[in-house]
């Protein structure tokens, strides 16, 4: 077909829902000039929530339910605030007051445990079947445990926290803070490549050492990383000899950062060069997309969701999109604020799906702010387009802070921080 | 064979993106000063989607319709005219920022204008 069709020809065939429809970008044809509006959204984190209000917002016609077991959503942005003494549980708390009250959204608070994507049914736990005309599965991450001998997830819930869902594991890794003797050493051990929030294991770092420095001061922390660089590190090693000298050590994986085994009872890692004992350890493991998105079949061999970008639809499902961690979206990070950019871009596709009408070509973006210290915050933005070789990051935009950034501006990245936190948890639940 | 078709539509769908953007933004100039549609809400998807797509972005830092709860700056107030010099000026960076000049380099100047009158309605030209 694409021997006989020239690209002004199909320039204007795209122009015609019907067209659209048969390149895939409309999905199920079913949907064009739909009547029926109703749109189910699984999982109410950054992108779930951010779909739900943004759907309607946008047009209020449309029907939404939102299913998410959790009454009270704690956010990994800022949970390193937490393990730093600087916010409390309270504070990274959401729930889903204003989505019920002020978009009529509809709240169930269950979990989705099978869809059948051809018949457009959503199952839940408690035994309700809804039915869905399009639907948003925002699922998260789920983690691998079986990657590192000797870790699992009871050994996570009792003794070595992930705290990378933020929640009880939160308040089991700060609890341990807490009660650790001072000159004890903390290893926090990040995944290889891909995993949710890529600067994330290094702010932990940074926020616990400005806990340990003023409470702790002889203690230690130690990152193990089977990576041989990590995210913004130029600012992060720089921010680390300035405000804690000698306190966190970086171990690469060719300088004995690659975890070979763990040992609970005796509280000790095993690296490829030696055994570790420590008092208080973090293991970040492995992830890939929520479980339910497996269940569902929207995965593929790389363990995430591949998507079409324009609209977030599932390749694999039509009629059913994936957004936020679990998505594949090319050159975007798996982050918070990039969940939350696709859940709109997402919603706004839908609108226009349901107009038959032809989606508006998205721009994505991001930006991760991290802190080193309550008062030296930095950042790293990007700004992505839609190309032939999917979500590619616009190289003459984005980046980093300056890594010569004067106090004054690295105080001003730190106030903003907290304004971006206010801003997109209001964007998003508010 | 049902692999190979799949890929061939995923490839499709993938270079009809730059297409459509084309399409999109064409049309959404071309309605510059368009009519709003029937429903109130809805009004900006109607005459202004690109705009709207790509303002979506904005309100993540700056708040629901560009109004900002802590310490980042609101322009739900600002008019069209404003926030395009605005964006503009962190583009070329004439107007200091911390993290804005890294946004804006994103866009072309059609696309900084879009976002703009997508805001300036939403703020009834103040």
């Amino acid at each position: 077909m694409s021997h006989t069709l020239s690209r002004r020809d199909f320039n204007k065939l795209l122009l015609s829902g019907v067209a659209a429809s048969a390149f895939g970008i409309l999905g199920s044809s079913n949907t064009a000039f739909a009547s029926s509006k109703r749109v189910v959204v699984v999982g109410g984190g950054f992108g779930g929530a951010a779909a739900a209000k943004y759907l309607r917002k946008l047009d209020p016609s449309i029907s939404v339910t939102l299913i998410e077991p959790k009454a009270i959503f704690y956010t990994c942005p800022f949970s390193n605030w937490v393990l730093g003494g600087l916010k409390t549980m309270e504070d990274i708390a959401q729930t889903y007051s204003a989505l019920k009250n002020k978009y009529k959204v509809n709240v169930i608070a269950d979990s989705a445990v099978a869809i059948d994507a051809v018949r457009g049914t959503v199952k839940l736990k408690g035994g309700q079947v809804i039915g869905f005309d399009r639907l948003i599965v925002s699922p998260g991450i789920d983690f691998k445990w079986d990657t590192i001998p000797g870790y699992s997830e009871s050994v996570a819930s009792a003794k070595m926290p992930h705290a990378y869902q933020a929640g009880p594991q939160t308040v089991l890794l700060h609890n341990q803070l807490l009660a650790m003797k001072n000159g004890g050493r903390v290893f926090i051990c990040p995944p290889a490549n891909p995993f949710r929030c890529p600067p994330g294991p290094y702010e932990r770092a940074s926020l616990i050492a400005g806990y340990l420095k003023a409470k702790k001061p002889l203690s230690k922390i130690i990152i193990l990383d089977p990576k041989e660089k990590f995210s913004k590190q130029g600012l992060f090693k720089k921010g680390w000899e300035r405000l804690y000298p000698g306190m966190i050590e970086w171990r690469s994986g060719s300088t004995g950062g690659k975890l070979v085994k763990v040992d609970a009872a005796t509280m000790s890692l095993t690296t490829e060069f030696g055994v570790e004992n420590a008092d208080v350890i973090n293991i970040i493991p492995p992830q890939k997309a929520g479980k339910i998105a497996f269940d569902a079949g929207l995965t593929d061999a790389t363990g995430w969701c591949p998507i079409n970008p324009i609209s977030f639809e599932s390749t694999i499902h039509p009629g059913v999109h994936v957004i936020g961690d679990a998505s594949i979206a090319g050159a975007m990070p798996k982050s918070g604020f990039a969940a939350s950019s696709q859940g709109k871009v997402a919603a706004a596709a839908i609108v226009r799906l349901f107009q038959g009408k032809v989606p508006a070509a998205p721009s994505l973006v991001n930006t991760c702010y991290s802190l080193i210290g309550p008062g030296y915050g930095i950042s790293v933005a990007g700004v992505y387009k839609l190309t032939v070789e999917g979500i590619v990051e616009i190289p003459e935009a984005g980046g980093l802070t300056p890594i010569n950034a004067d106090d004054d501006q690295l105080r001003e990245e730190a106030n903003f921080a907290r304004g971006w936190y206010s801003n997109i948890v209001q964007d998003t639940w508010g | 064979m049902v692999v190979k078709l799949r890929v061939w539509l995923t490839v499709c769908a993938f270079s009809s993106v730059a297409l459509v953007s084309g399409n999109a933004a064409l049309a959404a100039k071309d309605s510059g000063g368009s009519k709003p549609a029937k429903s109130a809400q809805g009004k900006q998807v109607e005459s202004n989607p690109r705009g709207q797509v790509l303002a979506l972005s904005c309100t993540s830092c700056h708040g629901t319709d560009g109004k900002s709860v802590g310490i980042i700056p609101s322009f739900n107030t600002r008019s069209s005219a404003y926030i395009e010099a605005a964006l503009k000026g962190f583009k070329s960076g004439e107007r200091y920022s911390t993290v804005m000049g890294r946004h804006a380099k994103g866009y072309s100047d059609d696309e900084l204008r879009l976002i703009a009158n997508y805001f300036g309605k939403t703020s009834n030209n103040k």
